[in-house]
């Protein structure tokens, strides 16, 4: 794996970018991010994985869409880019090379009587 | 559409602090994300759950990745990096070079400046720490008294002999110590072959101990010992040498032996002791003066003075409360009209503070530390003026420099680093040149003002106020500069548009106007401290100084052959005359109540002036008649004359003074002469009743007055050695009339001395501010100046035109400064009796002087500037 390696939360979140139908950008990733995983997440660290998938050229970002309830600050959408989106493939790729790797009687579940 | 739903905002706090801790290019969409989620938590639940859970999110964003800062896209400016600070240092030190003129005025005047006000700070130092040598300070205290005499309230230090005892014994209770003391006097010290006049005071035994001597041998307790002498550390080493003087026998007055019992460190200069050189015991004064102890009324003669140390909890105005009558229960019921209260004068007033009019503390040498404190704050503010108003002036050109510096890239605080550091540098070579001044000065400042101040060197106040008031200095005249033409825009000083406003210069104007008021009143305040003087050493002094002298003798061997040295000087030719009296004919050391005469208010109590003299003493000193004679061999009946002053005549009443019988302590006089006032003791205060009578005892002073016709060294070796033959004991020491006279003036010559030299450099130091700003200004105005001549203008026209400005200025100072300088000196003035007046031509004069010398200062940039060629001025452009 020559690529960049993304974690398994920094996967998530590329993820959850890209399945956006609408402008994403922290709350919505936040709450999807929370959705899909079950996990109780904090914003905190959903702000820092998406700057840094940002710095690490998966994602981009601009600026806009200012509301009256964040006190006219504006939101910071997300996109994923080409580079991401080759990353994702790859991932999936390597992830189901594994998969078929794995002999059929192997994913069947035991019995164990110990 | 849907209202928005109302929702408070989250805490405000929280969000202030995230902005400081979040990085700048974070801050918005993050501080976005939590506010729209506090919203939707605040719409779900209560707002207090909202604020928790926006606490707990926002608390998630203390860590490093958000706090650290994007780096910016330049590289940033160094403000404070080495390079800078040596390229600040380097540049400063250009324009200092630069602009020679500019720096040597600016550091000379404000070093001149610091130089005085270091100067008056050393002596208020000095004034103020006065006494503070004495471990006990603050436990000492003198005995005075008042007493009313002739109508008026007089407060002395001397007191009745038996005063000590009595205080001990009655109101021991309040005092630690209670010590009687003589005055400091000369008297003859020998030991070996070393025979010297020496000053020195007798003082009972606990006098070493109250006054924590500093021993270098011995114990404070010298002094038990009747045949004792302890000596200060100078006088000791003046007789011994370096050998141990203790248990060495010496003779005091030529008839005393007595054992050195104590060597103690010379007392300093800044203490009222100071004049003590040794101190003998009080037993041995009574020894020597038998009478002391057979007096018929002791409680009468004051003559003694006593210190007191308080014991630690007593309270020194109840200790005075309680011995205030000790004079009034003991002396006779006659001398009760006196009304003697006596009391306590702490140590800590004394040197500053002993003036007392009618019974009332009036102050004292403290107004002159007012007085030297002003004039220093004055000369130092009219440096600090100087710096500033150089500094504004030279404003509109460095502006450029400015507009220069920031289009090139530089950032505004490296503009004000830079104009910081060149007033720090300014400052900085001022105060050390200040200090070499100081050092410089002080030999004579010290000689001047009659001082021993030595720099203090290892005192950290002193270096503290130094460089505390060098930063203070630099920060506020560096300020204009630094803060102001920092701000400038490039484009518009570069475009010439740049004007500094209307009222610019008000501030600048308004700076001269002070220091040219200063330095009037200086000047004024010095002319009428000169004309005081001269006004009081001018007055008749009812007698002649030429060629008088005073010897004045302890021993009895030349009163006892007192006729054979006469006799023997006036044959060969040394003095015209010679006779004794009780005091030096410039001083006054007694005064008489005794007297009686016709029409007197029995109740009424009077102080004469009262003088012991033998024959021929008019003769000696001059004695000028209004009526009678003097007082004549010839005449037996002379033992019981008088020949008294005008203002004795005047107070008594007298129509017919001569022939007139008066009474002294019940025994019949007469007077029969009449002299004209003699100046006694202060020349300034009007003349008191003074009365002389003929004693065939022995007088304190001989005067002698020389031949005319013969050289005064001359007839003074004549008469040394004719002395010495009949008094081969006593050290020949003879001392002018006009010295002792002038000592009289020492207190107003001094102050006068001072004031000169402070108003010559507050002077100086406006001058040299007005020249650097004249010269600015003529530059300023060069274009100006060059299209007025091309014009036609001549020299005289543009000359007017740059000094006109500020003659008005001066004018101005000088309408502000005179009404102070009046009603202060004025004032001054009426402290003393016999003063001067201010006359109008004083102030006339001063004026002009200072015209003058404005225009002089002036002139010499304003004719510079006219006489330069108009092509110079304007080829440039």
């Amino acid at each position: 794996m020559k690529r960049t390696f993304l974690g398994e939360f920094e996967e998530i979140v590329l993820l959850v970018v890209a399945g956006c139908t609408e402008e994403a950008y922290g709350v919505t990733i936040w709450e999807r991010v929370q959705e899909y995983t079950g996990r109780s997440v904090s914003l905190s660290a959903v702000h820092a994985t998406l700057y840094r998938l940002e710095e690490k050229g998966f994602l981009t970002s601009e600026m806009g869409g200012a509301t009256a309830e964040r006190g006219g600050r504006r939101k910071r959408f997300f996109s994923i880019t080409n580079y991401g989106n080759r990353a994702l493939q790859e991932i999936n790729e390597i992830r189901q090379q594994l998969w078929q790797a794995i002999p059929a009687e192997k994913l069947q579940p035991k019995l164990s009587f110990s | 559409m849907e209202k928005a739903p109302q929702h408070h905002s989250p805490p405000r706090w929280i969000d202030r602090l995230l902005t400081i801790i979040i990085a700048p290019h974070f801050l918005e969409d993050i501080l976005g994300d939590l506010h729209e989620i506090y919203a939707l938590h605040a719409r779900q639940g209560n707002t207090r759950t909202a604020r928790m859970r926006y606490l707990l999110a926002s608390v998630r964003y203390i860590r490093p990745y958000f706090m650290k800062r994007k780096p910016r896209t330049y590289s940033p400016t160094y403000i404070f990096s080495p390079a800078m600070i040596r390229n600040y240092l380097k540049i400063s030190l250009r324009t200092l070079g630069k602009n020679k003129a500019y720096s040597f005025i600016n550091i000379t005047g404000l070093a001149m400046g610091m130089a005085v006000a270091i100067l008056i700070g050393l002596w208020i130092y000095d004034e103020l720490s006065f006494d503070r040598y004495f471990q006990n300070h603050d436990r000492i205290a003198q005995v005075w008294q008042h007493q009313t005499f002739n109508g008026q309230v007089g407060t002395q230090t001397s007191l009745p002999f038996p005063i000590g005892d009595e205080i001990r014994r009655n109101y021991g209770a309040d005092f630690k110590y209670v010590v009687m003391a003589s005055w400091t006097n000369k008297h003859i010290l020998a030991a070996g072959d070393r025979n010297f006049n020496k000053n020195g005071s007798y003082i009972e035994p606990d006098g070493p101990e109250m006054l924590s001597l500093r021993m270098i041998h011995g114990t404070r307790a010298g002094l038990k010992d009747p045949y004792s002498i302890m000596l200060s550390e100078s006088v000791a080493k003046a007789y011994f040498g370096d050998a141990n003087p203790l248990d060495k026998t010496m003779k005091v007055d030529n008839n005393l032996n007595v054992k050195v019992t104590g060597v103690y460190e010379d007392f300093p200069n800044n203490t009222t002791f100071r004049e003590a050189s040794f101190l003998m015991p009080w037993q041995l004064m009574i020894i020597a003066n038998p009478w002391l102890k057979t007096m018929e009324d002791p409680w009468r003669p004051n003559a003694y003075m006593t210190f007191v140390q308080l014991i630690d909890k007593a309270d020194i105005d109840h200790a005075t409360a309680r011995i205030k009558d000790i004079k009034k229960r003991n002396i006779n019921k006659e001398q009760l009209k006196y009304k003697p209260d006596v009391f306590l004068n702490p140590m800590s007033k004394w040197h500053l503070y002993s003036e007392f009019k009618e019974g009332h503390r009036v102050g004292g040498r403290i107004e002159f530390v007012w007085l030297f404190g002003t004039i220093g704050v004055f000369v130092l503010l009219l440096a600090c003026i100087n710096f500033m108003n150089l500094s504004t002036a030279r404003s509109e050109k460095r502006a450029k420099e400015v507009g220069i510096r920031k289009a090139v890239g530089s950032v505004r605080n490296q503009l004000i680093t830079q104009f910081f550091s060149e007033s720090f540098l300014v400052v900085g070579f001022a105060f050390v040149f200040s200090i070499v001044l100081v050092i410089l000065c002080l030999p004579v400042f010290n000689e001047v003002a009659d001082k021993k101040i030595s720099m203090p060197w290892s005192r950290p106040e002193f270096w503290l106020a130094g460089v505390g008031f060098s930063i203070i200095t630099a920060i506020i005249a560096g300020s204009y500069p630094a803060l102001y033409l920092s701000s400038f825009q490039p484009v518009k000083v570069l475009k010439g548009t740049f004007r500094a406003g209307r009222f610019a210069a008000v501030p600048r104007k308004v700076l001269v106007v002070v220091q040219f008021a200063v330095s009037i009143i200086l000047i004024i305040g010095t002319a009428v401290v000169f004309r005081q003087i001269q006004h009081a050493k001018n007055r008749p002094v009812g007698y002649s100084r030429d060629g008088l002298v005073s010897v004045f003798m302890a021993t009895g061997d030349i009163h006892k052959h007192f006729e054979a040295v006469r006799q023997e000087l006036k044959n060969n030719g040394a003095i015209a005359e010679m006779a004794e009296s009780g005091s030096p004919t410039t001083e006054t050391w007694s005064s008489t109540s005794g007297f009686e005469w016709k029409g007197k208010d029995p109740e009424q109590s009077v102080d004469f002036w009262f003088d012991e003299v033998s024959h021929d003493y008019g003769k000696t000193v001059g004695w000028q008649f209004v009526q009678g004679r003097d007082f004549s061999r010839e005449f037996a009946t002379d033992s019981v004359a008088l020949v008294v002053n005008e203002t004795a005549v005047k107070f008594m009443g007298l129509q017919h003074p001569v022939d007139e019988p008066m009474t002294w302590f019940k025994k019949p006089y007469k007077i029969i002469g009449v002299i004209k006032d003699i100046v006694v003791n202060s020349p300034y205060a009007p003349a008191r009743p003074q009365f002389f009578c003929l004693s065939p005892g022995q007088g304190n002073v001989i005067n002698i007055r020389l031949n005319p016709a013969a050289g005064s060294s001359a007839s003074l070796e004549k008469i040394k050695s004719v002395f010495e033959k009949h008094d081969p004991g006593s050290p020949f020491e003879y001392e002018f009339n006009d010295v002792a006279y002038a000592r009289k003036f020492f207190d107003e010559v001094r102050i006068g001395k001072l004031t000169t030299f402070f108003s010559i450099l507050a002077v100086l130091i406006s001058c040299l501010g007005l020249f650097g700003v004249a010269s600015f200004i003529a530059e300023q105005r060069t274009k100006e100046i060059g299209v007025r001549k091309v014009l036609g203008a001549t020299v005289i026209n543009v000359w007017g035109l740059l000094s006109r400005d500020f003659v008005i200025l001066v004018c101005i100072a000088f309408l502000v400064a005179t009404p102070g300088a009046y009603y202060f000196l004025n004032s001054w003035l009426q402290k003393y009796d016999y003063h001067t007046t201010i006359s109008w031509w004083i102030f006339a004069l001063t004026g002009l002087g200072t015209l003058l010398i404005t225009l002089l200062t002036v002139s010499f940039q304003a004719i510079k500037a006219a006489t330069m060629n108009p092509i110079r001025s304007l080829r440039s452009e």
